[in-house]
């Protein structure tokens, strides 16, 4: 029991400083699009690219080095350098729809489905 | 000499300090620059707005916080769900003489960047040497 309250109570340490995949992305779906959504602190839109091919979505950027003129690092965690994420999408999107939006680091992905992905109402007749 | 910034950790039989908001609560990673003047902190908080930083230093503990609002309905359909969402939160002991009053920060594309400027007997001081 004790240790379930931990778990619930205190902060999850960060991430290794050196991960396998960057950026982590989440994704999800609603009627008409997808929509994927990665966390790149410290990067504005001039530094990150997104696009789509066929049915693979590409994330990639660079995050620059917060370093200066004799300065000594007592810590390390953020990731630097370039960086590049490769998604599968499970439908087909229309790719001339995708928008993507910055903000406080969050990067969203919007990605309308195509229209053959979308559902479509049959008529029962009777 | 360098400064020494450390982690702190509450000892086992310390009471920790609980949260009355709910949710998750995630360690921002950081990186910790120590120049001749200043240490200078950045911590990465995607997400949170910058009126939801809260930035404390007491007693020689450097608090960060961080408020994230959800992004997501409760009820969505994931696909793929490689991160959490919540608050940030980490604690640090400054153990160098730190200007409490000069301290300012700055919250820049998620991330939070804290200037800790040393007091001035804290700096290096080059001292000349006289030949004859």
């Amino acid at each position: 029991m004790d240790r379930l309250f931990n778990d619930l109570l205190e902060c999850t340490p960060p991430a290794a400083p050196v991960r396998g995949t960057f950026p982590q992305v989440n994704v999800w779906e609603d009627s008409d699009s997808l929509v994927a959504e990665a966390e790149i602190p410290g990067l504005t839109m001039q530094n990150v690219e997104v696009f789509v091919l066929g049915d693979e979505l590409t994330i990639q950027g660079k995050r620059g080095e917060t370093s200066g003129e004799g300065v000594t690092y007592h810590r390390r965690e953020r990731g630097l350098g370039e960086f590049s994420r490769v998604l599968r999408l499970p439908v087909a999107i229309d790719a001339d729809k995708v928008s993507a939006e910055l903000r406080d680091g969050v990067l969203t992905i919007r990605l309308p489905k195509a229209q053959a992905a979308l559902p479509r109402k049959i008529q029962v007749k009777s | 000499m360098t400064t020494q910034m450390l982690e702190q950790s509450a000892p086992a039989d310390v009471v920790r300090t609980e949260r009355t908001r709910g949710g998750r609560c995630y360690q921002p990673n950081v990186d910790i620059l120590e120049s001749p003047g200043e240490l200078t902190l950045y911590a990465d908080m995607p997400g949170v707005r910058s009126g939801g930083v809260d930035v404390r230093f007491e007693n020689g503990t450097l608090t960060l916080c961080g408020k994230v609002e959800p992004r997501q309905k409760e009820d969505t359909n994931f696909l793929l769900r490689e991160y959490g969402i919540g608050d940030f939160h980490r604690t640090f002991q400054v153990s160098e003489v730190i200007d409490a009053a000069r301290i300012t920060a700055e919250f820049v594309d998620g991330v939070l960047i804290v200037h800790l400027p040393k007091v001035e007997a804290a700096r290096p001081r080059r001292i000349a040497v006289k030949t004859n």
